[in-house]
């Protein structure tokens, strides 16, 4: 690896390891999704330097360039993104269904107690005690 | 309080809800009706209060599996024996709801199931429609054991057993057709299926329009497919 591509990619991690804490720190991402985002970019710092460490899976993977291990790591990347995004999707979609159902539920409940009262009070007007 | 509710699920129904909800009346005097307002944009939800249904609303449009399973929510926690679901569009006749509650309430079976194609006036569906049913029809048919000819109709009936069973995350509330069939024969209920007349839908309105079909097809196969890999034992877990 030539030191003007360790510069880029250095440079490249560390933005997205600074820009994942930044939206971490500002609430906009939640710590549990910023795990993958953390755990690559700090992989690739790591191998920028360990370069030995790459061509040794390249070698293990069966890849003839350590180049096709980062591009195969970064599709699994986004694979897993993916899959962690559909599952948390599926629970949401889960949670707003009882949300509605519960809502739908509670609003009739609330609804029937706030007219009892009232009906009580018209039947006290229309029949006035002596 | 009746022992019987009659659930209508209801998505801009506001044409002909007071008219079945009419017809449920005369048919079955002694249930209470319950109306699923599905988000409706319309008067859906005003036009069944006044003609006398209790109805719920959701705050926003969720789909006809939700609904449903909305209304076997309310039935269970409100201590209702028997359950039994009708179309809001028209195209179920109530006429038959007594006839499909007769062998839940004698204790025969758990579930009945209203089938158009065992009625010999029904209307028939259409011919990619027929293909579809006649698909699913055969796999439920082999799968369950017993021949079941209208696996997509929403004209049942059902006892306290099955609406707990539904009212858990088990229930597929997305289109819950064959698969829901399947569910319930692996989690041991009677199933029994029922002729009923079904009136063609005047109204045109569709849940299977455009390319919904297709993944109508795709979820309901991915559904059967993962129902029968899942152990009898995860179905005995939800009762």
């Amino acid at each position: 690896m030539t030191i003007k591509q360790q510069i880029f990619s250095l440079l490249v991690s560390i933005c997205v390891f600074m820009f994942t804490i930044d939206l971490v720190r500002k609430k906009r991402v939640r710590e549990e999704y910023s795990l993958l985002w953390l755990a690559t970019s700090l992989t690739m710092i790591i191998l920028i330097f360990k370069y030995e460490w790459l061509v040794g899976l390249t070698s293990l993977i069966g890849a003839v360039l350590p180049t096709t291990t980062l591009f195969l790591g970064s599709i699994l990347f986004l694979l897993i993104l993916s899959v962690q995004f559909s599952i948390k999707i599926s629970k949401l979609t889960d949670q707003v269904k009882d949300l509605v159902q519960e809502n739908a539920l509670l609003r009739y409940e609330f609804e029937k107690s706030r007219n009892k009262p009232e009906e009580r009070c018209d039947d006290k007007g229309k029949n006035p005690e002596p | 309080m009746a022992d019987t509710l009659v659930l209508i699920p209801a998505f801009n129904e506001a044409d002909g809800i007071a008219t079945v909800i009419d017809s449920i009346h005369k048919a079955v005097p002694d249930a209470d009706i319950l109306v699923v307002n599905d988000g409706s944009r319309d008067e859906t939800a005003s036009r069944a209060k006044a003609a006398g249904a209790v109805v719920l609303n959701h705050a926003f449009n969720m789909g006809y599996g939700v609904t449903i399973q909305t209304g076997y929510k309310y039935a269970y926690a409100h201590g209702y024996e028997y359950l039994a679901q009708i179309d809001g569009d028209g195209q179920h006749d109530p006429a038959f709801i007594a006839e499909l509650l007769a062998p839940v309430k004698n204790g025969d079976v758990d579930f009945a199931i209203g089938s158009r194609f065992l009625w010999f006036d029904s209307y028939r569906p259409s011919f990619t429609r027929r293909l579809g049913i006649l698909f699913f029809r055969k796999l439920v048919t082999v799968i369950i054991g017993r021949s079941i000819t209208d696996p997509t109709s929403g004209f049942q009936a059902f006892n306290r057993s099955v609406m707990k069973f539904f009212s858990t995350d088990i229930f597929p509330c997305d289109y819950p057709d064959a698969d829901m069939l399947i569910t319930l024969n692996l989690a041991g209920f009677r199933i029994r299926e029922l002729p009923v007349r079904m009136f063609a839908n005047v109204s045109g309105k569709t849940m299977h329009s455009g390319i919904k079909p297709l993944y109508y097809m795709f979820k309901m196969c991915l559904s059967i497919l993962v129902t029968l890999l899942r152990n009898r034992q995860f179905y005995r877990r939800q009762m």
